[in-house]
């Protein structure tokens, strides 16, 4: 039966050793350098807004002169004057580093937090799992905006750090419940239960096979908060309870934006579009790094 | 014996040049290519084939079936008339009332949320309009008693989960009737089923096709299957069809080297002589009245083993034979420490495990290699076959660098993965490996830390019949080469009595028959055993027409 135990081999991409590196492969698809690269530049705006926001002479957001206040776009000032005569393109410059830090920080330890949650009821099961469970259901139960207006009301100095824990704690439980779900489906398959048989250690069964099939799924749901997260530190300052002046971030300037839009409608526009190009590029970013994660996606 | 409606000669559905070709996402992939074939009015035509061939697809092109991303080329004509090309709305004029299908999950194809009342009348609406109250009550009956499910009246109020496989492939059945089809297809109609249930399913399929003179068209894998009720068959490989004629012609003189090889590869019962006898010493593995429950107290229990008593000795290849529920994968699991036992004992090598400390445990595990029934769940995706293979040697014998490269190198040529023309398979995923060459990996992977004792959970159940004689070869040289005992649990006899030196018989938990493996299947003692071995369809249709008849 020679025919029969002949092995049929796959084909390979032709080069093998894009296969194997994970992220190798995945660095010419325009699908991750656009996003890649925008996400840079907002990372080192954030970090360096000053030689950024000083690129057409007038890089001060605290420079302001009344008699230009809500003036339109003009030579030195490519984004015109904010409500109070300032430059808008160094203040929209400037916001860029609390925007991100809110989205990024509050995903960070809302992720860690549901990570932990997640993992803990979902191994353990049980009783564990129950209190947990109904511990989640409080939390999604909350209205999220709301009980980020409570908590920031009674909190006395409202700076990234104290926002971003104020959003985290409301911003956990729809990924723990991802990671309880995954973590459950995974714990039962196939390949745990060989891994058990092989007498491997606690911790490497969670770590080499439960964690990264559960983390997967989660790891989208994290890209998409961080802009979430852009957008609700946004509308809690536009309700007066986010960042204070003279903090400057892109919701600040939108809540002001939005008293004058009929008459300046530039003041909308231009941190509207920072908000968008980031938010979008760190959804894509994090679609590609799920892919880049699964082995059976790449090549 | 040939049907007399066969000898009509008069092709019901003829196919000619079908050719299915698939979008998967830009790239073009065939799943047929230039398949052709007849069946005649009035016979059972077996499209046999192994996973890959096409055989599914090309029932489901005859039905239309296909997703969208499927292009058909070619003719399918039923009773005269071309169903290819023809849109959905006018393909529902065939489907159902002409042509139905029956498919190989019985549960997955009936509708978990309605009872089967509303299922069958749904049925009857859609085929026989105008039909109403009384006469859809009236006919679901008689549909329900024509596929011999008993107590009728009281199954139109249950619903799906209430029934076991076998009833609810009986109930798929009669949906299927509902619209008195004249062409049946059934996609591997009892590749789901116990053997003795399929025995039953097979026997009502032939009973139905004989009264009410209808032609069949069977898909499977299994050889068995097709000389149990097949008139003719159809071979397909690779999307094409390698060979077609009658059952008899094809199973005695096949025409092509791949039926040759096909036939070769299936497992028969009664191949092989008696085992030589072994010297006892001590056993390696001694169950008593093992007992193993499933469930707690506020659910309540159940019991899946019940009092079993068996033993494994050094070197020795034990099979554990049962149908679905029979209780032997908890036995396997119970040897591994992860199934509930209430009561009895297991002791391995001496130590009980019950009373054995944690570190005695953990030794124990060691010396335990496990593999399991599917291939492509058992073994970690995210783990290259390398790490899949080295992650034992690594954990437990600390193995690093050069030492642990050669061992894993071994080991790979040992079950037939090691690199040929110069590519390796050290570096592929799971998913880039066939089933076959996956379940090498995990037998590589069990037998890395030279274990004493393999337990294999139905190792070749998954595995195409070719790709099983293989992995049944690899097995049986490890085996030879490294002396370790194992616990081979199956359904399927031929395959216990290829490999197996002794078998235990299970049945609902308890032993019902054990012994050297010749004095078992050549002359049971039990009932339940004579009825398993004759349920089993021998791929030989002479030789299993004598056996139906007798």
């Amino acid at each position: 039966m020679a025919e029969l135990t002949e092995v049929v081999v796959p084909d390979l991409a032709t080069d093998p050793e894009d296969v194997r590196r994970p992220f190798r492969g995945l660095v010419r698809r325009p699908g991750f350098v656009v996003p890649a690269v925008l996400v840079l530049v907002l990372m080192i705006i954030a970090l360096l807004p000053g030689p950024v926001a000083g690129l057409f002479g007038h890089g001060d957001p605290t420079v302001c002169d009344l008699g230009s206040s809500g003036d339109p776009p003009r030579a030195g000032h490519p984004f015109g004057f904010d409500i109070q005569g300032c430059d808008l393109y160094a203040n929209v410059v400037y916001g860029t580093r609390s925007s991100l830090a809110v989205g990024v920080l509050t995903t960070v330890l809302a992720l860690a937090l549901a990570l932990v949650i997640g993992l803990v009821a979902g191994l353990i099961g049980g009783w564990a799992d129950f209190l947990l469970s109904r511990l989640t259901d409080i939390f999604l139960g909350f209205p999220f905006l709301l009980g980020a207006i409570v908590v920031l009301n009674s909190v006395g100095q409202r700076s990234v750090l104290t926002v971003s824990m104020t959003l985290a704690l409301f911003g956990w439980p729809t990924m723990a419940r991802l990671v309880r779900g995954s973590v459950r489906s995974v714990r039962g398959a196939d390949y745990v239960l060989a891994a058990h048989t092989m007498g491997l250690g606690w911790w490497r069964v969670v770590t080499r096979y439960i964690l990264p099939g559960a983390v997967a799924p989660v790891l989208v749901v994290a890209t998409i908060t961080v802009g979430g997260v852009i957008v609700a530190e946004s509308s809690l300052t536009y309700l007066g309870i986010g960042l204070q002046a003279p903090a400057i971030s892109w919701g600040l300037q939108l809540s002001d934006a939005s008293d004058q839009f009929q008459n300046a409608p530039h003041l909308l526009w231009f941190p509207s579009l920072f908000l968008a190009v980031t938010v979008l590029s760190i959804i894509s970013l994090g679609d590609t790094l799920r892919a880049a994660l699964d082995p059976k996606q790449r090549s | 014996m040939t049907s007399p409606a066969a000898r009509e000669q008069v092709p019901l559905l003829s196919v000619r040049d079908l050719r299915v070709v698939f979008d998967v996402s830009g790239r073009p992939v065939t799943g047929v290519d230039s398949a052709g074939f007849d069946v005649r009015a009035g016979e059972v035509l077996a499209v046999v084939g192994e996973s890959g061939s096409g055989k599914s697809v090309t029932a489901m092109s005859v039905l239309g079936l296909l997703p969208e991303t499927a292009t058909v080329t070619g003719s399918i004509r039923f009773d005269g008339v071309e169903l290819t090309g023809r849109d959905d709305r006018a393909m529902r004029v065939v489907r159902g009332r002409r042509i139905a299908m029956i498919f190989q999950d019985p549960l997955a194809a009936l509708n978990p949320t309605f009872t089967i009342g509303w299922q069958l009348a749904e049925a009857l609406r859609a085929t026989r309009p105008g039909i109403r109250g009384d006469q859809i009550r009236r006919a679901s009956l008689d549909l329900l008693e024509s596929v011999e499910l008993g107590d009728a009246e009281r199954r139109l109020r249950h619903c799906p989960h209430q029934l076991s496989g076998g009833q609810a492939q009986r109930v798929v059945i009669a949906l299927a009737l509902a619209g008195e089809p004249e062409l049946l297809i059934a996609d591997e109609p009892t590749t789901a089923l116990d053997v003795t249930v399929q025995a039953e399913v097979l026997g009502l399929l032939r009973r139905l096709q004989h009264e009410r003179r209808m032609t069949v068209m069977i898909i499977t894998h299994d050889m068995g299957v097709v000389a149990d009720i097949a008139d003719r068959v159809v071979v397909m490989r690779s999307g094409a069809v390698v060979e077609s004629g009658d059952v008899e012609q094809v199973f005695a003189r096949p025409s092509a080297a791949y039926t040759a090889d096909l036939l070769a590869a299936v497992p028969r019962l009664g191949s092989r002589g008696p085992a030589a006898e072994r010297d006892g010493g001590r056993p390696l593995v001694q169950v008593e009245a093992l007992t193993v429950e499933y469930g707690n107290l506020l659910r309540g229990t159940f019991r899946a083993v019940d009092g079993v008593d068996l033993r494994i000795d050094r070197g020795e290849i034990l099979g554990l034979v049962g149908e679905s529920g029979s209780g032997k994968t908890s036995i396997g699991r119970a040897l591994i420490g992860l199934a509930p036992v209430s009561g009895g004992r297991v002791v391995l090598d001496g130590i009980d495990l019950r009373s054995a400390s944690r570190s005695q445990r953990a030794g124990l595990r060691r010396r335990i290699g496990v593999v399991f029934q599917n291939p492509a769940t058992s073994i970690n995706p995210r783990y290259t076959v390398e790490q899949t293979v080295s992650e034992p040697l690594a954990v437990h014998r600390g193995l690093r660098g050069s030492e642990l490269d050669q061992r894993v190198d071994r080991l790979l040529a040992a079950v037939g993965l090691g690199p040929t023309a110069g590519r390796s398979w050290r570096q592929r995923y799971p998913h880039e490996l066939s089933g076959g060459q996956r379940q090498r990996v995990a037998i590589a992977r069990a037998v890395a830390l030279d274990p004493d004792l393999l337990i294999a959970d139905e190792p070749t159940s998954a595995l195409d019949v070719s790709v099983q004689a293989v992995v049944l070869d690899t097995f049986r040289e490890l085996q030879e080469r490294l002396g370790f005992a194992c616990l081979f649990v199956s359904h399927d006899l031929a395959v216990v009595d290829e490999l197996c030196d002794r078998v235990v018989v299970l049945q609902g938990g308890r032993v019902v028959e054990s012994g050297e493996r010749t004095a078992v299947l050549a002359d049971p003692q039990q009932d339940y055993t004579r009825q398993l071995i004759a349920s089993a369809p021998y791929p030989d249709p002479v030789i299993q027409r004598s056996r139906r008849a007798a």
